[in-house]
């Protein structure tokens, strides 16, 4: 397939430019597009999440501004533009006014490696899952700058908190990546969503999807995200309804809102990435024939994705801080690893493709019903814990066994 | 452009160009870790700096090496840095000195690692430009093979290292 730059630099070259100048007109064309079409997305997945949370919450949502209410964040990006810019006493202005550009810029340049389509990518690195994991420390360093300069110590130790768990998240979250990565044997974005296809009679129905391979692996990546894109039930480090607002506590108008941007579209990234490492990226029916459905595909399935997170965020409870970091260290951390293991010496089994493909597959719901066996034995024993610990002591003092849960 | 052809030096390539400017950014960077009068702002330096040598990377075309480079010293490295001046000194008050009585045996220590490396650019036998390098992807998977082969036992007692520094991190951080 034809990259887009090629196409597009020919057809300068038509116009009578010569071909340095007409690659980067190209070039500068294709990194503005990408450029607006992050923020604009931004808008589009703001009226996505409120209407779904209303939904959720039996309301109506937005829907005074525009038709169904699109233009509500229009509205609120204006409101947040004409706020007075407030900056705290002492606070140190370089790291102050830079983290806010510093958390967007991070989310926006992973939109130069995202595989919209066959030959629609910014740019195929062939570190391209690299470069996205790369660009998630610019998040981390972005909240370590904003908690330390607003001279708040809310604030220091919301941003202590938020980089604690983006660390310990990044960890399964990179080698839940590695999956796909080893089955397709390369990092090329584009090159994995190639391999996602699926002939059927000479047909590419497109579904074969890395998550139906392995399962476990794109639950582990999906959960990790979650805890990245500091989404419910792991936005314990904003906590909008009890807690103040973390590490961007000091920021106003226009800089606070774009942590909120890059929020969103981080949070939509992810879910962008899992599409593009599990559930096939662009592939779909007739995609071979028509390359530009692929971003229809791509863009659906990402949105999909993103509904869903959407839907956990508007009916899932918070988890506290130690279940967080626990749940991290010693049930997702293990789990990829034994799980990557076996997929290693799955794949340099001595058998044809399909028989390590259901050797990876067996792995990986084994994994999860055992995790699911020992999960459920672990937090019956901590629900009767918990209750003995509540439980009023007597002054005779024997302590009955709690009832049975009804869980079991 | 007629005009340019006569100037009495060469015009630099677009290439230079960009090197210059990133290598300014590196060398802006490492002036600040030197000589910023607040530790956080040294750590920022040291990000800085950081990124300068990743995009000198991308520009010998070794994108590994840049991803790499931004994920473990940005992402892990400059991360802990920070972390640790945060956590031991009472940076939330004041100004620290970036000096100290172990200045002159650093500076020392610093202009010997300067000859060694000046040693280094001098001597070895760089490729020409214009010379062919192996295909990217191949490159990555060349890297790979050699670390589980010829180069198996230093990979090892990398991790055996990184093993002990974190066995050690706990035992400093339960007492």
């Amino acid at each position: 397939m034809q990259h887009w730059s090629t196409t597009l630099t020919n057809f300068f070259v038509g116009l009578g430019l010569p071909e340095p100048v007409a690659m980067a007109i190209a070039f500068i064309i294709g990194a503005t597009a990408l450029a607006i079409f992050a923020p604009t997305l931004a808008l589009g997945l703001i009226w996505i999440t409120r209407k779904i949370i209303s939904r959720i919450q039996d309301r109506i949502g937005p829907n005074r501004v525009g038709p169904y209410g699109l233009f509500q964040t229009v509205a609120d990006a204006a409101k947040l533009l004409s706020k007075e810019d407030i900056s705290p006493t002492d606070a140190d202005r370089v790291a102050y006014n830079l983290a806010p550009i510093l958390s967007v810029f991070g989310v926006i340049m992973s939109t130069a490696v995202i595989a919209f389509a066959p030959g629609i990518i910014g740019a195929d690195l062939h570190v391209g899952v690299l470069f996205l994991v790369a660009l998630g420390s610019l998040g981390i360093l972005s909240a370590l700058m904003a908690g330390w300069s607003s001279n708040n110590k809310y604030a220091l130790l919301a941003g202590f908190r938020v980089i604690a768990q983006l660390l310990s998240y990044e960890i399964p979250m990179v080698l839940a990546m590695l999956g796909p990565v080893l089955l397709a044997g390369s990092m090329r974005l584009q090159a994995l969503s190639e391999f996602q296809s699926l002939e059927i009679a000479g047909f590419n129905i497109g579904l074969g999807w890395t998550a139906f391979i392995m399962p476990a692996v794109f639950l582990i990546y999906f959960i990790s995200a979650l805890a990245e894109g500091e989404q419910t039930p792991f936005d314990l480090l904003e906590a909008e309804s009890e807690l103040i607002a973390g590490f961007h506590i000091e920021y106003s108008g226009m800089k606070f809102a774009m942590f909120f941007l890059a929020q969103f579209l981080n949070s939509f990234f992810l879910g962008g990435i899992a599409v593009m490492l599990f559930l096939g990226g662009w592939q779909g029916p007739f995609v071979d024939q028509l390359p530009i459905l692929g971003v229809v595909y791509f863009l659906g399935k990402a949105m999909l994705v993103y509904a869903v997170t959407q839907w956990i965020k508007g009916t899932f409870p918070r988890v506290r801080i130690d279940q967080m970091m626990a749940f991290a260290w010693k049930v997702l951390v293990p789990m990829v690893l034994a799980l990557i293991l076996w997929q290693m010496i799955a794949l340099k089994l001595p058998a044809p493709t399909w028989v390590q493909y259901a050797a990876i597959l067996i792995g990986n719901l084994g994994a999860l019903a055992l995790i699911v066996v020992i999960l459920n034995r672990h937090l019956s024993k901590e629900e009767i814990r918990t209750k003995r610990a509540f439980e009023p002591t007597s002054l005779i003092g024997t302590m009955q066994p709690a009832p049975p849960s009804p869980g079991n | 452009m007629p005009g340019l052809d006569a100037l009495p030096f060469p015009l630099p390539t677009v290439q230079q160009v960009i090197f210059i400017l990133i290598a300014g950014m590196t060398v802006t960077g490492a002036l600040i870790t030197a000589l910023a009068p607040n530790l956080f702002h040294n750590a920022l330096g040291l990000v800085l700096a950081f990124f300068g040598v990743a995009g000198v990377y991308v520009l010998l075309e070794a994108e590994f090496l840049a991803v790499s480079q931004v994920l473990i010293y940005v992402g892990a490295i400059a991360t802990l840095i920070t972390f640790a001046i945060m956590l031991t000194r009472g940076m939330m008050f004041g100004r620290t000195s970036s000096t100290n009585r172990l200045m002159l045996s650093t500076a020392i220590i610093s202009a010997l690692f300067f000859l060694v490396l000046t040693g280094l650019l001098v001597n070895v036998a760089w490729p020409e430009i214009g010379a062919e390098l192996a295909g990217s992807e191949q490159m990555i998977a060349d890297l790979g093979e050699m670390f589980v082969t010829t180069y198996l036992v230093p990979f090892e007692l990398m991790a055996l290292l990184l093993l002990a520094a974190l066995a050690g991190a706990i035992l400093l951080a339960r007492d």
